[in-house]
């Protein structure tokens, strides 16, 4: 049995999770200024007159006015003071929106505003429930219904307490004149409507999972660190941020429309074709941003293979290798991390390694000592070190190179597709799936395999020809299933 | 680049426990020491020394955090609207609903891309997790955890495992498989273990590694082949309840943000905590890096969203409008960065100049609040989770 804690705290003392209401509250006391605030009219119901009545239309036209937006927008601002309860409707009152017409709603009165130093508690339901109860037999929905019985169940002990407060607040009603006693079951009726919504309904008041606590710790010993951390100057970073929205602008789909066209908005799937990982010739937006920065040329796999290929022209290649390398043994599994270490020492550190990199000598120094206790991050320093040669000296030189130039020639521009709302409506019809990438990594892993032997073989082949013997017949290929 | 991105990682024998581990290098006033993580919490979690009270030691805190905002200060020398005037203006957007993705039972909680741009993965509240194919709504793979409250899930960057937890305590990783009547169940492996619920997941640069934030106050990086504890980060004195991991090629470093209202920068490697923001006026709900991996941004309950460079060390812009009073849950950046994709809990998604800091466009739709904004790695749409049961994609 699990005892559901149905008590909210929605003021929230010490940490406001609900911080709208209290902004809420300022807003909806603005709207009753007698002066400024929202028009409102006496209302004829049968014989008695609700006073202070308001219209839908009105809420939204002075919400517009107010914070200068649309009627759109008001609307949605308003359905949400609706929502939390700071306005009720008094026709269809279980839904707790704002109708853009005529509708009238009032303002609801501050003691039953959310915000109060009282929890909403099930008592409290109850009794309201056994009122209504005792003033009209069947009055109580569905739902209502099956609280009640659920509340008789679990209240019990306390039913007594509860039907005689419930008979008290039903005498004390009676006693009082007809058009209050009207107005205050409306209040009432559209508080309940709040905090127990009905089924199917959504409710402002439900804001998830509560958090924590928070304890109070003293904060010294970060606090000093950060005072003497280097800090760069506003205008020189906040020039550089400006700046990578500038460069960056013509590329986002959002600002300008991408080439051919953006699948989502014609459903044609071209634009992903174009632009797979590992396509033979890349669009000429896409190499375009491979002049950005090192980091975007690394990142995409083209582009990458792209360098790799120049790397190989100039017989530079083992720093690209080394670099990726570090990569895998950095997000590595930590199982295998000591084999690869030790590989990575042995391919490209040991003094005669097979692709020796050429750091200095007081990185290399830091990075063998470290290696006597391998830990993922114990070529970061050679990592860096490789990395800032790459991008000062080779990135600029590939720029220039003839397989640059050759790349930036063949790369496409692909037309702007226009398509008629017929052919739009087909391509909707058409819409493929696409390969999984669960087989795609396959494909890879396959491909890396067959790359690996061929390497194999190269470098049987390279030391065979540099010790003067003759080559081997080559191996068999491995079977494929 | 970010500078901290070629912080050196001291690795050697602690000056406290004599164990060799990644170092944290710190001053007590200015005598540096290096104290590896476990020995800096111990030393963080002692209790007065003689001649402290909670009080001075109070004052003394307070007096710390008027020079570090001082020394802020003093190269502050011009302000993110001044630089941006020259920029030109936005022109009109015109994002429209392309698909609604029905399909959960309870509130959507969370989503993430695939790296393949058009699949992804979406958890809710009554545990159930679905991969989709948002180009096509095919609904490809769907897990039910044991737990309800599914507040974190992420793909991994092959395509070929989703992470997911909640108030289980524990983050799971899931290989997907192509076979439609296998149970994704029996391959879990549960990788991470918090000891409060698990507010959100991510992947480090490969399928082996995971980050995770929690309730319990701390984050944690994970090795997922063995479920080990790689890194814990301890800091924040209230439950965390974002993290995003920075974008450049050689970046060590991750952003948290959490109850205590603090938004944390760490480095993995040594679980320092190397800068810390603390302007929000209350819980921080999401945190997010600009592209560039120079900036960050957060949204709060407090109905702002604010821009913090990491360079100058300092909040540079608020997003705020008075007729936004309800807390934002989650934002993320466009391609360019130019745009700030904000979802609010009056359902409402706001769309961010973030260089002049006006709002530029207001997405209506979805009928419970928006608990997820995410943009697709290229760039073309934006995903929305929310508590009405569905997602959105907009272009």
């Amino acid at each position: 049995m699990t005892i559901r804690n149905a008590i909210r705290d929605h003021g929230q003392r010490y940490r406001p999770r609900m911080a709208c209401l209290k902004k809420a509250e300022k807003v909806v006391l603005e709207m009753q200024d007698p002066k400024t605030g929202v028009k409102s009219q006496p209302q004829r119901l049968v014989i008695t007159t609700i006073p202070h009545a308001i219209t839908g239309e009105d809420i939204i036209a002075w919400l517009a006015g107010r914070f200068q937006i649309d009627t759109q927008e008001a609307r949605n601002f308003g359905s949400m003071l609706v929502a939390l309860g700071y306005i009720y409707p008094l026709q269809d009152h279980k839904r707790l929106v704002i109708k853009p017409d005529a509708s009238l709603y009032r303002f609801q009165t501050p003691y039953f505003w959310p915000t109060q130093q009282w929890p909403v508690e099930d008592t409290d339901y109850a009794i309201y429930l056994a009122k209504r109860n005792i003033r009209k037999k069947g009055i109580l929905e569905l739902h209502e219904q099956e609280h009640y019985n659920r509340l008789h169940k679990w209240m019990n002990h306390k039913w007594d307490f509860i039907v005689m407060q419930a008979k008290e607040q039903y005498r004390a009603a009676k006693e009082r004149k007809k058009p209050d006693r009207v107005v205050f079951e409306c209040q009432e009726r559209a508080y309940w409507v709040v905090h127990r919504p009905p089924p199917g309904t959504v409710s402002a008041m439900d804001y998830g999972l509560d958090r924590r606590i928070d304890p109070n710790t003293v904060e010294m010993i970060f606090t000093q660190q950060s005072i003497m951390r280097p800090r760069v100057k506003s205008s020189v970073s906040i020039g550089a941020l400006v700046k990578y929205c500038a460069t960056y602008k013509n590329h986002d789909p959002f600002l300008l429309k991408c080439l051919p066209s953006n699948p989502w908005l014609t459903d044609d799937a071209t634009y992903w074709t174009l632009n797979m990982p590992n396509v033979e010739i890349p669009t000429k937006m896409r190499v375009e941003r491979w002049t950005f920065s090192f980091g975007e040329l690394l990142s995409d796999p083209r582009g990458r293979n792209d360098f790799r290929l120049f790397l190989k022209k100039e017989f530079s290649g083992e720093n690209l290798a080394f670099w990726e390398s570090c990569e895998d043994l950095k997000w590595g599994t930590a199982a295998t991390m000591r084999e690869k270490a030790e590989q990575i020492y042995k391919t490209f550190l040991a003094r005669g390694a097979p692709r020796w990199i050429n750091i200095d000598g007081k990185t290399m120094e830091v990075t063998v000592k470290g290696l006597k206790h391998p830990h993922r991050y114990v070529l970061d320093a050679a990592q860096t070190h490789i990395y800032m040669l790459m991008k000062k000296d080779s990135y600029g030189r590939y720029m220039k190179s003839p397989v640059f130039k050759e790349t930036t020639k063949k790369a496409i521009c692909p037309e702007e597709h226009k398509f008629s709302d017929n052919q739009l409506e087909q391509n909707a019809r058409n819409r493929r799936p696409s390969l999984s990438p669960i087989i795609l990594r396959q494909m890879e892993e396959e491909q890396k395999a067959k790359m690996a032997a061929n390497v194999d073989i190269t470098q049987v082949m390279t030391k065979l020809s540099q010790q003067g013997k003759e080559a081997p017949p080559p191996p068999p290929r491995p079977k494929r299933n | 680049m970010c500078d901290q991105t070629f912080l050196a990682a001291t690795f050697g024998p602690c000056d406290s426990c004599g164990k060799a581990s990644p170092l944290m290098n710190i001053y007590i006033k200015n005598d540096a020491i290096n104290y590896c993580s476990f020995c800096m919490e111990v030393m963080a979690c002692q209790g007065l020394q003689s001649g402290e009270t909670l009080a001075s030691l109070k004052k003394e805190s307070d007096s710390l955090k008027k020079k570090l905002e001082e020394e802020r200060g003093k190269l502050n020398d011009i302000e993110l609207h001044q630089v941006a005037e020259k920029v030109e203006m936005l022109g009109a957007l015109s994002i429209k609903t392309k698909r609604l993705l029905k399909g959960h039972g309870n509130k959507v909680l969370c989503m993430d891309w695939c790296k393949d741009k058009r699949r992804l993965v979406s958890s809710s509240q009554d545990g159930k997790v679905i991969v989709w194919d948002a180009f096509t709504l095919n609904k490809e793979h769907g897990v039910t955890l044991p737990c309800t409250w599914v507040m974190a899930c992420a793909y991994a960057p092959s395509g070929c495992a989703v992470a997911c937890g909640g108030l289980d305590n524990k983050c799971s990783v899931f290989p997907l498989s192509l076979d439609k009547n296998e149970n994704l169940s029996a391959k879990k492996k549960a990788v991470a273990m918090h000891t409060n619920y698990v507010s959100g997941c991510t992947f480090t640069n490969s399928d082996m590694q995971l980050l995770t934030s929690s309730g319990d106050g701390t984050c944690a990086l994970w090795d997922v082949e063995s479920g080990q504890l790689l890194q814990s980060f301890h800091g924040h004195t209230a439950d965390v309840l974002s993290l995003d991991l920075a974008p450049s090629e050689t970046g060590n470093t991750f952003v948290s943000g959490g109850s205590d209202k603090k938004a944390n920068v760490w480095d993995m490697r040594s679980g320092q905590n190397i800068q810390s923001f603390e302007s929000h006026e209350s819980d921080i709900n999401c945190v997010k890096y600009y592209p560039s991996g120079d900036a960050f941004a957060s949204a709060s309950d407090d109905s702002t969203c604010r821009f913090y460079d990491l360079r100058a060390d300092r909040e540079v812009a608020v997003y705020q409008k008075d007729s936004v009073i309800f807390g934002a849950s989650t934002v993320d950046f466009s391609l360019s960065g130019r745009l700030l994709f904000a979802g609010y809990n009056d359902y409402t998604i706001n769309v961010w100049d973030v260089l002049k800091g006006t709002r530029v466009s207001v997405l209506f739709g979805h009928e419970n609040r928006v608990s997820r904004v995410r943009v697709s790695p290229d760039g073309t749409a934006l995903c929305s989770a929310s508590w009405d049961n569905t997602l959105r994609i907009w272009a």
